[in-house]
């Protein structure tokens, strides 16, 4: 048996506070992604009086999605698929473009776990303080700020987990409810779950989430080619490194600042690393030592594989553009694109109203006693506006048929609240002299026409006739 | 594992596999990793102690929690009663000749009564209810005894032609074949088609027509129309329970016709028998 230990114990990474354009453009995106997380459910947005005012909600009690000006039913949940399958798409599309540029930006693990270092540095100091901290005595002081630390996660670790519910009830209520403890269990208990994660992930788990846990590293080397953007160590020109009075040539000064910034703990100058989230911290860590020592910026810089041999040979690498537009994103940007016009275009064409026919085919008609044949339909009408509306039904058809409503004695218009669908059903009859009491087939188109306003949905059907 | 392999590389000890000639580093699990593996498998233990798990010869391990699907489903449909109590007492004593179709109360009564109606009535009346030859039809508005509310629930409660129930609808119809001669059954029976069809021998008719007025318009009257106080069909429709060509209807009128049902009211909870009468009711022919 080997005597090497079964489980190794987390290493812990103090990364380095750094500052630079990607840093920057880092805050950015996390300003906004944080901004749109937490404010999005407060957003309110007037649609009448029967339906909510929230801009987004997921009302799961009447089956509802609402989008700003969008409301998606139950039926509709294509457009949720088909958003899915896009962002899927996009993912592929950027990853083999720009590597884990999800990853090291735009990914809630690395978002969160980002703004817990931040309060980590705010709270207990940089890396050097952190380091002193860890390694000290569990005295009055480590005790003090650790507290305050975990507490200030706690608080944002709430804060997201609370976030989330809003966007599945009305906000307002919610959070008054949610105060005076009178919300639904589900509330509590989904606040509690996510509060644990958020906590347990960005405050102690980390980069081990990335590197054990998700499965979209091991995924992605498959969307990555030579061509793909990542962040790299310009070996050629960074190599031989040391310091300058120890008479090394490369223009790396071996100054570690690219390690201590890395919050995945890795040396990138070993080579592409699995762990590596591209987030491109260590190209502004090196990029300040080179101004430092005045040599050119980029030892560390976003390149491509491909490049590799043009740039040891001194020349320029490819332009950007050439590298980013490949058959490969452009295919993916193709069926992406397809996808979501085909979603736009079936979004403008939906109707307010929508009614579903639905023939009864046990029997498939009924006999009348004076010889007349009577064929059942179970109508499902739809009625998506705000209001309730008057809609009308009937028929048409090349054969004399007669169109009934049951239980509306003769009338054949009806009154659909708003929001809801009703169903009803429909008796069409063809009398023994007419020819479609006794074809086996006839085709006829089911119509509900909004009396108050010039909308009407339609739906084919064919009637059963009688055949000796 | 006499020999380790040590990796040059790395100085790391490997696994020995290798694929495509890449070895695989025997680098140690993370703690929590091992440990959220540890806590797993406590857990599956656990969980084996607590609910049925071990398939044994016949059937599974109890468990100790004494759970089971079954348990799950009895106690579901104890809970869904409980919830249907106000439904079920409103629709035990609501009048049902006017309860609006629109209202909850109907839309409970039909829902319930067609899971009735399918367990029980589509054996003989088919599961859209559109009967058999011999087995009436529901969903058109003929009816043998009267299609309003009240005769279809008396109907189902009290049966046809059983003796178990005193208040059965009884309808008798004398075998002719006892009673005439075999022509004058012929001439009956093309009387009877008359009413309904356009090509009849009309000497024979003539015959019949007497025959009918003076023995069979006691029940199905003068012209056929037939009556529901006494169960008797209406000849003169489009509607035959057993066929009306001319051999069903010599059959028919030789041997008489002896269809029965069960008085429902013994079988079925009051609640169940309103609900399959509303449904029945509703089903497209209800009067
Ligand atoms: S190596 Fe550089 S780009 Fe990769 S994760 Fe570390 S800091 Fe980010
Ligand atoms: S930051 Fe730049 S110079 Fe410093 S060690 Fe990293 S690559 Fe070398």
């Amino acid at each position: 048996m080997s005597d090497r230990p079964l489980y190794a114990p987390q290493e812990p990474i103090f990364p380095r506070r750094v500052s630079g354009k990607f840093r920057n453009l880092k805050w950015v995106i996390m300003a906004v992604t944080l901004g749109i997380y937490y404010l999005t459910p407060w957003i309110r947005w007037d649609r009448g009086p029967n339906l909510p005012d929230q801009a987004v909600l997921v009302d799961m009690a009447s089956r509802r999605f609402y989008f700003f000006w969008i409301e998606i039913w139950p039926h509709e949940f294509y457009f949720v698929a088909g958003l899915l399958i896009m962002a899927g798409l996009g993912l592929f599309l950027f990853t083999s473009a720009l590597g884990r540029v999800w990853c090291g930006y735009t990914c809630p693990q690395t978002v969160w776990t980002d703004l817990f270092i931040l309060v980590e540095r705010w709270i207990e100091g940089d890396r050097n303080a952190r380091v002193r901290l860890y390694r000290g005595k569990w005295d009055v002081r480590k005790w003090r700020l650790r507290l305050t630390k975990w507490f200030t996660w706690l608080l944002i670790a709430i804060a997201t987990g609370g976030a989330w519910v809003f966007y599945f009830t009305d906000a307002p209520t919610l959070l008054v409810n949610l105060l005076n403890f009178t919300a639904h269990p589900a509330a509590y208990m989904t606040i509690a779950a996510l509060t644990a994660t958020t906590f347990v992930f960005g405050g102690f788990m980390r980069e081990q989430v990335c590197i054990y846990m998700c499965p979209w590293p091991r995924i992605q080397a498959a969307m990555m080619d030579p061509d793909t953007i990542t962040v790299a160590y310009r070996e050629w020109r960074g190599e031989e490194r040391g310091k300058k009075h120890e008479n090394k040539s490369g223009d790396c000064i071996d100054c570690m600042a690219c390690v201590n910034v890395c919050p995945m703990g890795i040396d990138i100058r070993d080579g592409q690393q699995m762990e590596c989230i591209t987030c491109a911290l260590c190209i502004d860590a090196c990029d300040d030592v080179m101004d430092k020592i005045g040599k050119p910026r980029g030892l560390i810089d976003y390149i491509a594989l491909s490049d590799e041999p043009a740039e040891r040979a001194g020349e320029p690498p490819a332009p950007l553009l050439k590298k980013i537009l490949r058959p490969r994103t452009i295919i993916y940007t193709a069926i992406w694109s397809a996808i979501g016009l085909a979603l736009l275009y079936a979004l403008f064409v939906r109707s307010d109203i929508e009614l579903t026919v639905s023939p009864v085919r046990n029997p498939t008609y009924v006999l009348q006693p004076d010889g007349a044949v009577r064929n059942i339909y179970d109508v499902r009408l739809r009625n998506k506006a705000g209001d309730d509306r008057v809609f009308h039904i009937s028929l048409t058809s090349d054969e004399i048929l007669r169109i009934e409503l049951e239980g509306r004695g003769g009338q054949r218009n009806l009154v659909v609240p708003a929001d809801t669908t009703i169903l009803q059903r429909v008796y069409v009859t063809a009398r023994p002299q007419d020819p479609a009491s006794s074809t086996d087939t006839t085709a006829l188109r089911l119509w509900v026409e909004d009396v108050d306003a010039d909308i009407r949905a339609s739906q084919s059907t064919t009637f059963n006739g009688r055949v000796q | 594992m006499s020999e380790r392999k040590i990796d040059d590389e790395t100085g790391v000890e490997t696994t020995g596999h290798s694929w495509d000639g890449i070895e695989e580093l025997n680098n140690p699990l993370p703690r929590w990793w091992l440990w959220t593996l540890y806590a797993c498998i406590v857990w599956a233990m656990c969980y084996t102690i607590a609910y049925p798990a071990w398939p044994m010869i016949s059937g599974a391990t109890q468990g100790m929690l004494g759970f089971s699907t079954r348990g799950q489903v009895a106690a579901d449909i104890v809970d869904h009663e409980a919830k249907n109590e106000a439904l079920v007492a409103e629709l035990v004593a609501a009048d049902l000749t006017t309860l609006p179709p629109s209202s909850d109360l109907h839309r409970y009564a039909v829902a319930r009564g067609g899971s009735v109606f399918r367990a029980q009535c589509s054996q003989c009346h088919g599961s859209g209810a559109a009967g058999a030859v011999g087995y009436p039809n529901l969903l058109d508005n003929d009816w043998l005894w009267g299609g309003d509310i009240e005769n279809i629930s008396a109907t189902i409660t009290h049966g046809v032609r059983n003796d178990t129930d005193l208040d059965a609808r009884y309808s008798e119809m004398p075998a002719y074949g006892d009673i005439f001669a075999e022509e004058e059954i012929e001439a009956v029976v093309e009387f009877v088609a008359s009413l309904s069809s356009t090509e009849f021998d009309t000497d024979l008719a003539q015959v019949g027509s007497e025959l009918f007025l003076d023995n069979c318009a006691a029940c199905h009257g003068d012209e056929g129309l037939g009556d529901q106080m006494l169960g008797a069909p209406n000849l003169a429709d489009a509607i035959w329970l057993y066929g009306g060509d001319r051999d069903t209807l010599a059959e028919t009128v030789t041997n008489a016709r002896f269809g029965v049902m069960p008085a429902w009211g013994q079988r079925l909870s009051d609640v169940d028998v309103r609900a399959v009468s509303v449904y029945v009711h509703a089903l497209g022919g209800g009067e």
